[in-house]
Protein backbone atom coordinates (compact mmCIF):
# COMPACT_ATOMS: atom_id res chain seq x y z
CA UNK A 1 0.00 0.00 0.00
CA UNK A 2 2.30 2.45 1.00
CA UNK A 3 4.28 1.26 -2.52
CA UNK A 4 1.24 2.07 -4.02
CA UNK A 5 1.43 5.74 -2.67
CA UNK A 6 5.13 5.92 -2.97
CA UNK A 7 4.32 5.13 -6.58
CA UNK A 8 1.49 7.85 -6.60
CA UNK A 9 3.81 10.73 -5.29
CA UNK A 10 6.28 9.49 -7.84
CA UNK A 11 3.86 9.82 -10.79
CA UNK A 12 2.65 13.29 -9.62
CA UNK A 13 6.51 14.71 -9.03
CA UNK A 14 7.36 13.02 -12.38
CA UNK A 15 4.56 15.18 -13.70
CA UNK A 16 5.57 18.81 -12.40
CA UNK A 17 8.92 18.22 -14.01
CA UNK A 18 9.74 19.04 -18.00
CA UNK A 19 11.51 16.97 -19.96
CA UNK A 20 15.40 17.64 -20.63
CA UNK A 21 16.50 18.82 -17.19
CA UNK A 22 19.16 18.68 -14.21
CA UNK A 23 17.16 16.85 -11.40
CA UNK A 24 18.95 15.98 -8.10
CA UNK A 25 17.35 13.70 -5.48
CA UNK A 26 17.87 14.17 -2.11
CA UNK A 27 17.69 10.95 0.04
CA UNK A 28 16.86 9.19 -3.57
CA UNK A 29 16.48 5.48 -1.80
CA UNK A 30 16.41 2.36 -4.15
CA UNK A 31 16.38 4.93 -7.14
CA UNK A 32 12.93 4.53 -8.19
CA UNK A 33 12.07 8.25 -8.85
CA UNK A 34 15.81 8.47 -10.39
CA UNK A 35 14.85 5.79 -12.61
CA UNK A 36 11.10 7.03 -13.66
CA UNK A 37 12.37 10.67 -14.54
CA UNK A 38 14.85 9.01 -16.93
CA UNK A 39 12.74 6.89 -18.85
CA UNK A 40 9.98 9.19 -18.82
CA UNK A 41 11.33 12.87 -18.85
CA UNK A 42 14.93 12.25 -19.90
CA UNK A 43 16.26 13.84 -17.32
CA UNK A 44 19.54 14.03 -15.90
CA UNK A 45 19.55 12.64 -12.61
CA UNK A 46 21.72 12.74 -9.27
CA UNK A 47 20.54 11.41 -6.20
CA UNK A 48 22.07 11.32 -2.89
CA UNK A 49 21.20 9.16 -0.34
CA UNK A 50 22.66 8.01 2.88
CA UNK A 51 21.84 4.08 3.14
CA UNK A 52 24.44 1.57 1.62
CA UNK A 53 22.40 -1.05 0.25
CA UNK A 54 20.23 1.72 -1.30
CA UNK A 55 23.23 3.39 -2.78
CA UNK A 56 24.12 -0.17 -3.93
CA UNK A 57 20.78 -0.64 -5.62
CA UNK A 58 21.10 2.71 -7.66
CA UNK A 59 24.75 1.97 -8.70
CA UNK A 60 23.67 -1.63 -9.92
CA UNK A 61 20.41 0.08 -11.48
CA UNK A 62 23.23 2.74 -13.42
CA UNK A 63 21.92 5.49 -11.72
CA UNK A 64 24.67 8.11 -10.51
CA UNK A 65 24.56 8.15 -7.01
CA UNK A 66 26.75 10.01 -4.04
CA UNK A 67 26.66 8.41 -0.32
CA UNK A 68 26.10 10.82 2.05
CA UNK A 69 23.81 12.90 4.24
CA UNK A 70 21.69 15.46 3.12
CA UNK A 71 21.69 16.91 6.83
CA UNK A 72 25.60 17.76 6.61
CA UNK A 73 26.33 17.18 3.49
CA UNK A 74 24.54 19.28 0.92
CA UNK A 75 27.33 22.22 0.90
CA UNK A 76 29.06 19.97 -2.40
CA UNK A 77 26.44 21.20 -4.48
CA UNK A 78 27.52 24.33 -5.98
CA UNK A 79 24.68 27.18 -6.65
CA UNK A 80 21.92 26.70 -9.09
CA UNK A 81 23.64 23.82 -10.11
CA UNK A 82 20.43 21.72 -10.42
CA UNK A 83 16.78 22.57 -12.42
CA UNK A 84 15.06 21.23 -9.89
CA UNK A 85 16.21 19.44 -6.44
CA UNK A 86 13.48 16.88 -5.18
CA UNK A 87 12.75 15.57 -1.73
CA UNK A 88 10.07 13.24 -1.14
CA UNK A 89 9.05 12.98 2.45
CA UNK A 90 12.24 13.11 4.91
CA UNK A 91 11.92 17.31 5.49
CA UNK A 92 10.72 16.28 8.87
CA UNK A 93 13.41 13.99 9.54
CA UNK A 94 15.88 16.43 9.93
CA UNK A 95 17.24 18.25 13.17
CA UNK A 96 17.38 21.51 11.09
CA UNK A 97 14.90 21.44 8.29
CA UNK A 98 15.20 24.81 7.97
CA UNK A 99 18.95 24.50 6.92
CA UNK A 100 18.13 21.85 4.62
CA UNK A 101 15.44 23.71 2.69
CA UNK A 102 17.83 26.91 2.30
CA UNK A 103 20.14 24.62 1.37
CA UNK A 104 17.89 23.18 -1.59
CA UNK A 105 16.69 26.24 -2.68
CA UNK A 106 19.97 27.27 -3.14
CA UNK A 107 21.28 24.22 -5.32
CA UNK A 108 17.87 24.05 -7.44
CA UNK A 109 16.74 26.95 -9.14
CA UNK A 110 13.63 24.79 -8.07
CA UNK A 111 12.55 22.69 -5.75
CA UNK A 112 10.10 20.09 -5.47
CA UNK A 113 9.14 19.14 -1.53
CA UNK A 114 6.55 16.70 -0.43
CA UNK A 115 5.31 16.16 2.82
CA UNK A 116 3.01 13.72 5.04
CA UNK A 117 0.24 15.78 6.45
CA UNK A 118 0.07 15.36 9.75
CA UNK A 119 -3.22 17.64 8.84
CA UNK A 120 -4.75 14.40 7.33
CA UNK A 121 -8.54 13.55 9.03
CA UNK A 122 -7.56 10.03 10.51
CA UNK A 123 -4.23 11.66 12.36
CA UNK A 124 -6.45 14.10 13.58
CA UNK A 125 -9.15 12.18 15.23
CA UNK A 126 -6.51 9.54 15.97
CA UNK A 127 -5.20 12.11 18.48
CA UNK A 128 -8.72 13.62 19.26
CA UNK A 129 -10.77 10.46 19.75
CA UNK A 130 -7.78 7.93 21.30
CA UNK A 131 -5.47 10.43 22.64
CA UNK A 132 -2.55 8.70 21.00
CA UNK A 133 -0.03 9.60 18.40
CA UNK A 134 -1.17 8.45 15.67
CA UNK A 135 0.29 5.61 13.22
CA UNK A 136 -0.74 5.51 9.97
CA UNK A 137 0.03 4.13 6.63
CA UNK A 138 1.95 7.33 6.23
CA UNK A 139 3.38 7.74 9.29
CA UNK A 140 3.58 4.31 10.15
CA UNK A 141 6.31 4.49 13.45
CA UNK A 142 5.41 4.89 17.03
CA UNK A 143 6.59 7.51 19.13
CA UNK A 144 9.64 6.38 20.49
CA UNK A 145 11.09 4.87 17.47
CA UNK A 146 9.52 7.81 14.43
CA UNK A 147 12.46 9.62 12.38
CA UNK A 148 10.37 11.93 12.00
CA UNK A 149 11.25 15.43 14.40
CA UNK A 150 9.55 18.53 12.69
CA UNK A 151 6.17 16.73 11.88
CA UNK A 152 3.83 19.54 9.93
CA UNK A 153 0.66 20.23 7.43
CA UNK A 154 0.24 21.04 4.63
CA UNK A 155 -1.39 24.37 6.06
CA UNK A 156 2.10 25.05 8.46
CA UNK A 157 4.29 24.25 5.47
CA UNK A 158 2.24 26.73 3.10
CA UNK A 159 2.50 29.41 5.65
CA UNK A 160 6.37 28.64 6.29
CA UNK A 161 6.12 29.32 2.75
CA UNK A 162 5.03 32.35 2.90
CA UNK A 163 6.47 33.62 5.92
CA UNK A 164 10.04 33.17 4.66
CA UNK A 165 9.37 34.69 1.29
CA UNK A 166 9.78 31.36 -0.47
CA UNK A 167 7.35 31.57 -3.80
CA UNK A 168 5.21 28.73 -4.22
CA UNK A 169 4.05 27.90 -7.88
CA UNK A 170 2.35 24.60 -7.57
CA UNK A 171 1.27 22.54 -4.78
CA UNK A 172 -0.49 18.67 -5.10
CA UNK A 173 -2.36 16.98 -2.57
CA UNK A 174 -2.40 12.91 -2.49
CA UNK A 175 -4.82 10.86 -1.26
CA UNK A 176 -4.80 7.36 -2.16
CA UNK A 177 -4.94 7.54 -6.13
CA UNK A 178 -6.65 11.08 -6.42
CA UNK A 179 -4.84 14.33 -6.41
CA UNK A 180 -5.99 17.46 -6.50
CA UNK A 181 -4.41 21.11 -6.99
CA UNK A 182 -4.21 22.99 -3.90
CA UNK A 183 -4.56 26.97 -3.08
CA UNK A 184 -5.46 29.29 -0.92
CA UNK A 185 -8.79 28.80 -1.35
CA UNK A 186 -9.19 25.30 -0.54
CA UNK A 187 -6.65 24.98 1.58
CA UNK A 188 -8.68 24.15 4.85
CA UNK A 189 -10.13 21.48 3.00
CA UNK A 190 -7.36 19.90 1.65
CA UNK A 191 -5.52 20.09 4.77
CA UNK A 192 -8.03 17.76 5.68
CA UNK A 193 -8.32 15.36 2.64
CA UNK A 194 -4.84 15.51 1.58
CA UNK A 195 -1.98 12.38 2.97
CA UNK A 196 0.46 13.99 1.23
CA UNK A 197 1.36 17.39 0.28
CA UNK A 198 3.75 18.05 -2.84
CA UNK A 199 4.79 21.65 -3.44
CA UNK A 200 6.77 23.44 -6.09
CA UNK A 201 8.73 26.33 -4.40
CA UNK A 202 11.58 28.29 -5.55
CA UNK B 1 67.32 -19.70 -0.45
CA UNK B 2 69.25 -18.34 -3.38
CA UNK B 3 72.30 -15.64 -2.87
CA UNK B 4 70.89 -12.25 -3.29
CA UNK B 5 73.28 -12.27 -6.52
CA UNK B 6 71.93 -15.40 -7.78
CA UNK B 7 68.10 -13.86 -7.46
CA UNK B 8 68.37 -10.91 -9.40
CA UNK B 9 70.44 -12.90 -12.30
CA UNK B 10 67.18 -15.46 -11.93
CA UNK B 11 64.96 -12.73 -11.91
CA UNK B 12 66.58 -11.02 -15.01
CA UNK B 13 66.29 -14.06 -17.02
CA UNK B 14 62.74 -14.57 -15.72
CA UNK B 15 61.99 -10.78 -16.45
CA UNK B 16 63.21 -11.07 -20.24
CA UNK B 17 59.72 -13.18 -20.23
CA UNK B 18 57.76 -10.27 -19.14
CA UNK B 19 55.85 -8.14 -22.14
CA UNK B 20 57.19 -5.07 -22.88
CA UNK B 21 56.72 -2.34 -25.31
CA UNK B 22 59.33 -0.10 -26.20
CA UNK B 23 58.53 3.26 -26.24
CA UNK B 24 60.25 5.14 -29.24
CA UNK B 25 58.48 8.63 -28.25
CA UNK B 26 60.90 11.16 -26.72
CA UNK B 27 58.67 11.84 -23.02
CA UNK B 28 60.14 14.95 -21.23
CA UNK B 29 59.43 14.65 -17.58
CA UNK B 30 58.05 17.06 -14.62
CA UNK B 31 61.67 17.33 -13.84
CA UNK B 32 63.03 18.82 -16.78
CA UNK B 33 65.01 15.78 -18.34
CA UNK B 34 63.59 13.73 -21.46
CA UNK B 35 63.44 9.77 -21.50
CA UNK B 36 63.02 8.09 -24.88
CA UNK B 37 63.19 4.43 -26.09
CA UNK B 38 62.26 3.02 -23.14
CA UNK B 39 60.71 0.15 -21.90
CA UNK B 40 57.15 -0.32 -20.92
CA UNK B 41 56.22 -4.04 -19.22
CA UNK B 42 52.42 -4.55 -19.07
CA UNK B 43 50.34 -7.38 -18.84
CA UNK B 44 46.83 -8.26 -20.21
CA UNK B 45 44.07 -10.55 -19.45
CA UNK B 46 41.12 -11.75 -20.99
CA UNK B 47 40.19 -10.69 -24.77
CA UNK B 48 39.84 -7.13 -26.40
CA UNK B 49 36.69 -7.71 -28.67
CA UNK B 50 36.40 -6.95 -32.19
CA UNK B 51 34.32 -3.42 -31.13
CA UNK B 52 37.31 -2.51 -28.45
CA UNK B 53 34.86 -1.27 -26.45
CA UNK B 54 35.68 -3.87 -23.75
CA UNK B 55 38.96 -2.54 -22.23
CA UNK B 56 39.92 -2.25 -18.83
CA UNK B 57 43.03 -0.32 -17.55
CA UNK B 58 44.11 -0.81 -13.86
CA UNK B 59 46.98 1.33 -12.47
CA UNK B 60 48.77 -0.67 -9.69
CA UNK B 61 49.57 1.04 -6.54
CA UNK B 62 52.82 1.55 -4.58
CA UNK B 63 54.19 -2.17 -4.43
CA UNK B 64 52.19 -3.43 -6.90
CA UNK B 65 52.97 -4.32 -10.56
CA UNK B 66 51.65 -5.05 -14.03
CA UNK B 67 50.78 -8.63 -13.07
CA UNK B 68 47.14 -8.35 -11.40
CA UNK B 69 45.53 -11.73 -11.08
CA UNK B 70 46.63 -14.77 -11.95
CA UNK B 71 49.89 -16.17 -11.01
CA UNK B 72 52.87 -13.99 -10.84
CA UNK B 73 55.14 -15.40 -13.46
CA UNK B 74 58.21 -13.89 -11.17
CA UNK B 75 56.99 -14.42 -7.68
CA UNK B 76 55.09 -17.33 -8.47
CA UNK B 77 52.48 -15.77 -5.85
CA UNK B 78 48.99 -15.20 -6.97
CA UNK B 79 48.37 -11.18 -8.65
CA UNK B 80 47.82 -8.58 -5.89
CA UNK B 81 44.47 -7.81 -7.13
CA UNK B 82 43.05 -11.26 -7.68
CA UNK B 83 40.22 -11.11 -5.37
CA UNK B 84 38.66 -8.91 -8.06
CA UNK B 85 40.10 -9.13 -11.68
CA UNK B 86 40.02 -12.98 -12.89
CA UNK B 87 37.13 -15.09 -14.62
CA UNK B 88 33.71 -14.44 -13.17
CA UNK B 89 34.99 -12.14 -10.82
CA UNK B 90 34.11 -8.28 -9.87
CA UNK B 91 36.40 -7.17 -12.99
CA UNK B 92 35.28 -10.58 -15.29
CA UNK B 93 38.24 -11.46 -17.66
CA UNK B 94 36.00 -13.84 -19.43
CA UNK B 95 33.98 -10.57 -20.07
CA UNK B 96 36.47 -7.58 -20.23
CA UNK B 97 40.04 -7.09 -21.47
CA UNK B 98 42.27 -6.39 -18.46
CA UNK B 99 45.27 -4.09 -19.22
CA UNK B 100 47.94 -2.94 -16.52
CA UNK B 101 51.59 -1.44 -17.10
CA UNK B 102 54.16 -1.77 -14.30
CA UNK B 103 54.79 2.14 -14.00
CA UNK B 104 58.18 3.46 -14.69
CA UNK B 105 60.39 3.99 -11.87
CA UNK B 106 59.50 0.50 -10.93
CA UNK B 107 61.35 -2.51 -11.19
CA UNK B 108 59.19 -5.15 -12.70
CA UNK B 109 60.13 -3.95 -16.55
CA UNK B 110 59.65 -0.83 -17.08
CA UNK B 111 62.74 1.56 -17.28
CA UNK B 112 63.42 2.33 -13.41
CA UNK B 113 66.26 2.94 -10.98
CA UNK B 114 67.71 -0.37 -11.28
CA UNK B 115 67.35 -0.47 -15.93
CA UNK B 116 70.72 0.02 -17.57
CA UNK B 117 71.85 3.73 -18.01
CA UNK B 118 72.91 4.40 -21.65
CA UNK B 119 74.99 6.64 -20.56
CA UNK B 120 77.25 5.30 -18.26
CA UNK B 121 75.99 1.54 -19.42
CA UNK B 122 75.62 0.87 -15.88
CA UNK B 123 72.53 0.73 -13.75
CA UNK B 124 71.20 4.04 -12.84
CA UNK B 125 71.09 4.14 -9.11
CA UNK B 126 70.18 7.38 -7.88
CA UNK B 127 70.85 8.61 -11.32
CA UNK B 128 67.49 8.01 -12.62
CA UNK B 129 65.32 11.16 -13.22
CA UNK B 130 62.66 11.95 -10.11
CA UNK B 131 59.51 11.06 -11.58
CA UNK B 132 56.22 12.18 -10.80
CA UNK B 133 52.76 10.37 -11.18
CA UNK B 134 52.16 12.83 -14.60
CA UNK B 135 55.19 10.91 -15.85
CA UNK B 136 54.16 7.53 -14.74
CA UNK B 137 50.71 8.23 -16.42
CA UNK B 138 52.00 10.18 -19.52
CA UNK B 139 54.22 6.94 -20.40
CA UNK B 140 51.38 4.43 -20.54
CA UNK B 141 49.59 6.44 -23.06
CA UNK B 142 51.79 4.65 -25.65
CA UNK B 143 50.61 1.62 -24.40
CA UNK B 144 46.77 1.85 -25.60
CA UNK B 145 47.94 3.38 -28.59
CA UNK B 146 50.17 0.06 -29.35
CA UNK B 147 47.09 -2.03 -28.22
CA UNK B 148 45.02 0.36 -30.74
CA UNK B 149 42.40 1.25 -28.22
CA UNK B 150 40.73 4.81 -28.61
CA UNK B 151 38.48 4.39 -25.57
CA UNK B 152 38.87 2.76 -22.56
CA UNK B 153 35.48 0.98 -21.26
CA UNK B 154 37.12 1.72 -17.74
CA UNK B 155 40.06 3.19 -15.82
CA UNK B 156 40.29 2.13 -12.61
CA UNK B 157 43.21 1.77 -9.42
CA UNK B 158 43.66 2.06 -5.47
CA UNK B 159 45.78 4.03 -3.22
CA UNK B 160 48.72 5.44 -5.76
CA UNK B 161 46.62 3.41 -8.35
CA UNK B 162 43.82 5.92 -7.70
CA UNK B 163 46.42 9.06 -8.15
CA UNK B 164 47.70 7.51 -11.24
CA UNK B 165 43.79 7.51 -13.01
CA UNK B 166 42.95 11.16 -11.28
CA UNK B 167 46.15 11.83 -13.23
CA UNK B 168 44.54 10.36 -16.34
CA UNK B 169 41.42 11.78 -16.49
CA UNK B 170 43.02 15.09 -15.92
CA UNK B 171 45.44 14.53 -18.43
CA UNK B 172 43.42 12.64 -21.14
CA UNK B 173 39.55 13.72 -20.40
CA UNK B 174 38.30 11.44 -23.01
CA UNK B 175 40.60 8.59 -22.95
CA UNK B 176 37.96 6.56 -20.38
CA UNK B 177 34.25 6.14 -20.12
CA UNK B 178 34.24 5.41 -16.80
CA UNK B 179 36.86 6.00 -14.14
CA UNK B 180 36.60 4.55 -10.54
CA UNK B 181 39.23 5.52 -8.29
CA UNK B 182 39.64 3.63 -5.00
CA UNK B 183 40.91 4.56 -1.35
CA UNK B 184 43.02 7.48 -2.52
CA UNK B 185 43.86 11.44 -2.18
CA UNK B 186 44.12 13.97 -5.13
CA UNK B 187 47.10 15.50 -2.88
CA UNK B 188 49.39 13.57 -0.77
CA UNK B 189 48.74 14.85 3.37
CA UNK B 190 51.53 15.97 5.82
CA UNK B 191 51.14 12.20 7.33
CA UNK B 192 51.12 10.74 4.13
CA UNK B 193 54.69 12.32 3.20
CA UNK B 194 55.90 11.87 6.73
CA UNK B 195 55.09 8.19 6.30
CA UNK B 196 56.89 7.82 2.89
CA UNK B 197 59.91 10.09 4.49
CA UNK B 198 59.94 7.04 7.34
CA UNK B 199 60.10 4.55 5.16
CA UNK B 200 62.67 6.35 2.57
CA UNK B 201 65.04 7.18 5.86
CA UNK B 202 64.55 3.90 6.58
CA UNK B 203 66.22 2.48 3.29
CA UNK B 204 68.66 5.37 3.61
CA UNK B 205 69.87 4.51 6.87
CA UNK B 206 71.04 0.93 5.78
CA UNK B 207 74.81 1.00 5.12
CA UNK B 208 74.07 -0.97 2.38
CA UNK B 209 72.10 1.28 0.12
CA UNK B 210 75.60 3.01 -0.12
CA UNK B 211 73.77 5.72 -2.00
CA UNK B 212 71.94 3.53 -4.17
CA UNK B 213 75.06 2.38 -5.44
CA UNK B 214 73.84 -1.01 -4.28
CA UNK B 215 72.73 -1.71 -7.62
CA UNK B 216 76.49 -2.34 -9.23
CA UNK B 217 77.22 -4.95 -6.40
CA UNK B 218 74.04 -6.85 -6.63
CA UNK B 219 72.97 -6.64 -3.31
CA UNK B 220 70.20 -5.22 -1.72
CA UNK B 221 69.60 -3.01 1.35
CA UNK B 222 67.22 -5.67 2.78
CA UNK B 223 66.94 -4.47 6.53
CA UNK B 224 66.42 -0.92 5.58
CA UNK B 225 63.42 -2.06 2.75
CA UNK B 226 61.94 -4.36 5.35
CA UNK B 227 61.68 -1.49 7.67
CA UNK B 228 60.27 0.27 4.78
CA UNK B 229 58.07 -2.50 4.24
CA UNK B 230 56.57 -2.67 7.59
CA UNK B 231 55.77 1.04 8.26
CA UNK B 232 53.75 0.81 4.93
CA UNK B 233 52.33 -2.49 6.76
CA UNK B 234 51.26 -0.85 9.86
CA UNK B 235 49.20 2.01 7.84
CA UNK B 236 47.37 -0.37 5.48
CA UNK B 237 45.78 -1.61 8.54
CA UNK B 238 43.15 0.11 10.82
CA UNK B 239 43.63 -0.18 14.73
CA UNK B 240 41.02 -2.31 15.22
CA UNK B 241 41.65 -4.43 12.30
CA UNK B 242 45.14 -4.96 13.41
CA UNK B 243 44.05 -5.53 17.56
CA UNK B 244 41.18 -7.59 16.31
CA UNK B 245 43.60 -9.51 13.93
CA UNK B 246 46.59 -10.24 16.42
CA UNK B 247 45.93 -8.30 19.89
CA UNK B 248 48.79 -9.15 22.39
CA UNK B 249 48.35 -12.70 21.24
CA UNK B 250 52.75 -14.48 21.52
CA UNK B 251 53.79 -15.52 18.26
CA UNK B 252 53.89 -19.90 19.23
CA UNK B 253 55.08 -19.25 22.50
CA UNK B 254 53.50 -19.80 25.95
CA UNK B 255 55.22 -16.62 27.51
CA UNK B 256 57.58 -14.03 26.97
CA UNK B 257 61.14 -14.73 26.12
CA UNK B 258 62.33 -11.65 27.97
CA UNK B 259 64.83 -11.10 24.95
CA UNK B 260 63.86 -8.58 21.78
CA UNK B 261 62.64 -11.75 19.37
CA UNK B 262 59.38 -11.82 17.96
CA UNK B 263 57.18 -12.35 21.03
CA UNK B 264 54.33 -11.13 19.62
CA UNK B 265 52.25 -11.95 16.38
CA UNK B 266 52.14 -8.97 14.91
CA UNK B 267 56.08 -8.63 15.06
CA UNK B 268 56.37 -11.76 13.91
CA UNK B 269 53.91 -10.80 11.19
CA UNK B 270 55.53 -7.23 10.45
CA UNK B 271 58.60 -8.84 10.17
CA UNK B 272 57.60 -11.57 7.45
CA UNK B 273 55.99 -9.27 5.58
CA UNK B 274 59.35 -6.75 6.11
CA UNK B 275 61.68 -9.60 4.71
CA UNK B 276 59.27 -11.69 1.99
CA UNK B 277 59.12 -8.02 0.59
CA UNK B 278 62.95 -7.37 -0.32
CA UNK B 279 62.90 -10.57 -2.54
CA UNK B 280 60.36 -8.67 -4.95
CA UNK B 281 61.13 -5.11 -4.72
CA UNK B 282 64.00 -2.75 -5.51
CA UNK B 283 64.80 -0.29 -2.92
CA UNK B 284 65.19 2.65 -5.03
CA UNK B 285 62.49 1.95 -6.54
CA UNK B 286 60.52 2.54 -3.40
CA UNK B 287 62.47 5.65 -3.08
CA UNK B 288 61.96 6.91 -6.43
CA UNK B 289 57.89 5.91 -6.44
CA UNK B 290 56.94 7.51 -2.83
CA UNK B 291 58.52 10.30 -3.99
CA UNK B 292 56.29 10.65 -7.03
CA UNK B 293 53.57 10.45 -4.54
CA UNK B 294 54.75 12.94 -2.02
CA UNK B 295 54.85 15.88 -4.97
CA UNK B 296 51.40 14.53 -6.26
CA UNK B 297 48.58 16.92 -6.05
CA UNK B 298 46.57 17.43 -8.82
CA UNK B 299 45.03 20.76 -7.53
CA UNK B 300 48.56 22.40 -8.25
CA UNK B 301 48.70 21.65 -12.31
CA UNK B 302 45.27 23.80 -12.82
CA UNK B 303 44.60 27.11 -11.95
CA UNK B 304 41.55 27.41 -10.10
CA UNK B 305 42.17 24.38 -8.21
CA UNK B 306 40.34 20.59 -8.23
CA UNK B 307 37.33 21.57 -9.33
CA UNK B 308 39.51 23.46 -12.69
CA UNK B 309 41.08 19.61 -12.98
CA UNK B 310 38.13 17.89 -13.71
CA UNK B 311 36.37 20.58 -15.66
CA UNK B 312 34.52 19.23 -19.38
CA UNK B 313 34.70 15.80 -18.06
CA UNK B 314 32.36 13.38 -19.80
CA UNK B 315 33.77 10.40 -17.90
CA UNK B 316 31.31 8.52 -15.13
CA UNK B 317 33.11 8.60 -12.17
CA UNK B 318 32.59 6.33 -9.04
CA UNK B 319 34.57 6.87 -6.31
CA UNK B 320 34.99 4.42 -2.95
CA UNK B 321 36.33 4.84 0.36
CA UNK B 322 36.26 2.78 3.11
CA UNK B 323 35.95 3.63 6.39
CA UNK B 324 38.10 2.74 8.64
CA UNK B 325 41.23 3.72 5.95
CA UNK B 326 43.37 6.60 7.53
CA UNK B 327 45.78 6.51 5.28
CA UNK B 328 43.48 7.88 2.26
CA UNK B 329 40.25 8.79 4.26
CA UNK B 330 37.03 9.09 3.86
CA UNK B 331 37.84 12.57 3.54
CA UNK B 332 39.81 12.62 1.10
CA UNK B 333 37.98 10.74 -0.97
CA UNK B 334 34.91 12.83 -0.62
CA UNK B 335 37.10 15.96 -1.84
CA UNK B 336 37.30 14.23 -4.91
CA UNK B 337 33.63 13.81 -5.25
CA UNK B 338 33.09 17.46 -3.66
CA UNK B 339 35.54 18.70 -6.57
CA UNK B 340 33.66 16.53 -9.24
CA UNK B 341 30.38 17.66 -8.23
CA UNK B 342 30.97 21.29 -8.88
CA UNK B 343 32.59 20.82 -11.83
CA UNK B 344 29.31 19.28 -12.84
CA UNK B 345 30.92 15.54 -13.80
CA UNK B 346 28.79 12.39 -13.66
CA UNK B 347 30.18 10.95 -10.18
CA UNK B 348 28.89 8.35 -7.91
CA UNK B 349 30.62 8.09 -4.36
CA UNK B 350 30.21 4.54 -1.51
CA UNK B 351 32.04 4.27 1.27
CA UNK B 352 32.28 0.79 2.52
CA UNK B 353 32.09 0.06 6.07
CA UNK B 354 34.77 -2.38 7.09
CA UNK B 355 37.44 -2.28 9.71
CA UNK B 356 40.06 -3.92 7.70
CA UNK B 357 41.63 -0.14 6.80
CA UNK B 358 43.62 0.73 3.43
CA UNK B 359 44.31 -2.86 2.42
CA UNK B 360 40.24 -3.48 1.83
CA UNK B 361 40.35 -2.76 -1.58
CA UNK B 362 42.78 -5.76 -2.08
CA UNK B 363 40.80 -8.08 -0.24
CA UNK B 364 37.93 -9.84 -0.47
CA UNK B 365 35.58 -7.46 0.88
CA UNK B 366 32.07 -8.41 0.04
CA UNK B 367 30.06 -5.21 -0.73
CA UNK B 368 33.14 -3.56 -2.36
CA UNK B 369 33.18 -5.94 -4.86
CA UNK B 370 29.10 -6.32 -5.40
CA UNK B 371 29.69 -1.95 -5.85
CA UNK B 372 32.34 -2.55 -7.99
CA UNK B 373 30.81 -5.38 -10.31
CA UNK B 374 27.53 -3.21 -10.60
CA UNK B 375 29.00 -0.16 -11.40
CA UNK B 376 31.29 -1.61 -14.35
CA UNK B 377 28.40 -4.04 -16.34
CA UNK B 378 26.19 -1.54 -15.88
CA UNK B 379 28.27 0.93 -17.21
CA UNK B 380 29.41 -1.93 -20.28
CA UNK B 381 25.52 -1.82 -20.85
CA UNK B 382 25.97 2.60 -21.60
CA UNK B 383 29.06 2.34 -22.99
CA UNK B 384 27.56 0.02 -26.07
CA UNK B 385 24.42 2.12 -26.25
CA UNK B 386 26.02 4.79 -26.85
CA UNK B 387 28.46 3.56 -29.26
CA UNK B 388 24.95 2.16 -30.82
CA UNK B 389 23.58 5.51 -31.33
Amino acid sequence: MKNLEMKKEFKVIADLLPINTRVLDVGCGDGSLMNLLKKEKNVEVRGLELNQENVQECIHKGLPVIQGNAETELHQFPDKSFDYVVLSQTLQAFYEPEKVLKNLLRIGKSVVISIPNFGFWKVRTKLLFFGKMPITKTLPNTWYNTPNLHMCTIKDFFNFCDEKNINIKKVVGVNEDKTSTISKNNLEIKNLFSKVGIFLIS
Amino acid sequence: MPSLAGLFFWMNIKLEKIKKLEVAKPLKLDCGKTIKDFPLAYETYGKLNDNKDNAILVFHALTGDQFVTGTNPITNKEGWWITAVGPGKAIDTNKYFVICANVIGGCMGSLGPRSMNPDTKKPYGLDFPVITIKDMVRAQESLLEHLGIKKLLCATGGSMGGMQLLQFCATFPDKAFSAIPIACSSSHSAQNIALNELARQAIMADPVWDNGKYVLKNVQPKNGLAVARMVGHISYLSEKGMQEKFGRKLQEKADYEFSFNADFQVESYLRHQGYAFVERFDANSVLYITRAMDYFDLSKQFKGGLVEAFKNQKTKFLIISFSSDWLYTTKDNKDIVIALNASGADVSYSEIITDKGHDSFLLNEPQFLKTLKSFIDSIYEKFRNEKRI
